[in-house]
């Protein structure tokens, strides 16, 4: 089994966080669509500790988790660099990565959160975005210049958050409250690499109205 | 050239402390170690200043740069003091293993020990359970090899090194027996104790017994 193929789907922001570092690098794979509700043999063999998507298979070799993935194509294909090459500086965008990646949950939730939960989860995202919010103050984007290692893995409160906000109704984000980030996701927004590698935003703003639905709806 | 200075912010029991501490033994790096003395009390103003955003230990302090989180720091640590004692592999695919098997450790080990000696009934036993089955899926990956990095010693050694100081206070307060449920992994600890940079990096594990208590105390668990 030779080449490349990603395990992963479409509408996910770390199967397309990966599927973006591929597309720098200008790498020919195979997507493959998984579906959560039916996984794959392949995929259950080829992330057996946490069975989840994206999964990269290089010559059948699997690698899992999109920050670790990311690494191993900026490592292994030519072309532009993903990561900075200087280690202060790699050390830095490695911070900013798993800083997005934990505190995601907290952003996550505010968004659907009801009732007397809103307000304490809204504090958390809150206190999230401030922080991003501050690290962007001087910056274009996160990877200063050009679009960075930290931007490809910001694609959730770049892309994401803005398309639940308008699907639950919660605003978390407000230009009042959070000015650099929104001067962030509007250039983030407009830049070519993001229009190029997120999915249609009609898509998933159908797909979370739905969602917001069945939960009107009540458990079944 | 200026001479590099290094300083390493740290907590003497802090398993995330001691694989800054093996790395740098490692690569034979001379630092400063400062331990954050009131840790469970007040923050220093070193550290809230090198560490804003999290606000904890450790932090490696490079030429007055900080750098945050222990996996990070080794990694960074490899990469700057590249001319001795490689910490990950050289080739991409394993390298990749190896920052899965970091990142698994970081995010499955600490919680579910933290349970073990922070909680009671239910929720303790869940957290021994999750603990063990963690291991275990640990000492599948180690398999028959001498360390995680194959024969020789590597990031994800270092990575998961330092819990196994905080053993005799999970068997004590979760009353298990880990050379039972994971006798591998056991073995694989004291090969990697032999090595003077991890004997020199991780406390005395009745040491940790006794702060566990005070936390315990401090957390009203008792």
């Amino acid at each position: 089994m030779s080449g490349v193929k990603l395990l992963g789907i479409n509408g996910s922001p770390a199967s397309r966080r990966v599927e973006w570092a591929l597309k720098i690098k200008g790498v020919e794979y195979e997507f493959i669509e998984e579906d959560l509700q039916n996984k794959s043999q392949l995929l259950l063999e080829s992330n057996p500790v946490y069975k989840k998507i994206p999964v990269l298979l290089h010559n059948g070799k699997p690698i899992a988790e999109s920050l670790v993935i990311i690494e191993y194509i900026d490592e292994v294909f030519e072309g532009p660099c993903i990561l900075p090459k200087d280690p202060y500086d790699r050390a830095i965008a490695r911070f900013w990565a798993k800083f997005l990646d934990e505190k995601l949950p907290a952003v996550w939730k505010a968004l659907w959160s009801q009732g007397e939960e809103q307000e304490e989860d809204k504090k958390e995202a809150y206190e999230v975005l401030k922080v991003l919010d501050n690290e962007l103050k001087d910056k274009k984007f996160f990877g200063g210049d050009g679009i960075g290692f930290v931007d490809i893995a910001a694609n959730f409160v770049g892309f994401w958050i803005g398309i639940v906000e308008e699907a639950t109704g919660v605003v978390l984000v407000t230009s009042e409250k959070f000015p650099n980030f929104c001067a962030w996701r509007n250039k983030y927004l407009n830049c070519d690499q993001v229009k190029e590698n997120m999915p249609s935003r009609e898509m998933l703003l159908g797909y979370f109205k739905s969602r917001v639905q069945a939960v009107a709806n009540g458990p079944k | 050239m200026a001479k590099d200075e290094v300083i390493l912010l740290d907590f003497w029991a802090s398993m995330f402390g001691m694989r800054l501490r093996i790395a740098l033994a490692e690569k034979q790096v001379n630092y400063e170690y400062k331990e954050e003395e009131g840790l469970l009390n007040f923050k220093s103003p070193l550290l809230l200043q090198m560490n804003p955003i999290h606000k904890k230990v450790p932090v490696l302090i490079h030429n007055g740069k900080p750098i945050c989180e222990s996996i990070i720091g080794v990694e960074y640590i490899d990469e700057v003091w590249k001319d001795k004692a490689p910490l990950l592999p050289s080739d991409p695919y394993e390298r990749a293993q190896a920052r899965f098997w970091a990142d698994y450790i970081d995010k499955k080990l600490y919680d579910s020990a933290r349970k073990i000696w922070g909680t009671k009934g239910e929720e303790q036993e869940a957290g021994k359970k999750d603990f063990i089955e963690c291991l275990n899926v640990l000492e599948g990956e180690l398999g028959d090899k001498p360390y995680f990095g194959g024969d020789n010693f590597g990031f994800v050694d270092i990575a998961l090194i330092g819990f196994y100081s905080w053993f005799y206070a999970y068997e004590t307060y979760g009353n298990l027996s880990t050379e039972a449920e994971c006798p591998k992994f056991v073995a694989w600890a004291k090969r990697c104790m032999q090595r003077d940079s991890v004997a020199k990096s991780l406390p005395d594990q009745h040491k940790v017994l006794e702060f566990i208590k005070v936390l315990r105390k401090k957390y009203g668990v008792e």
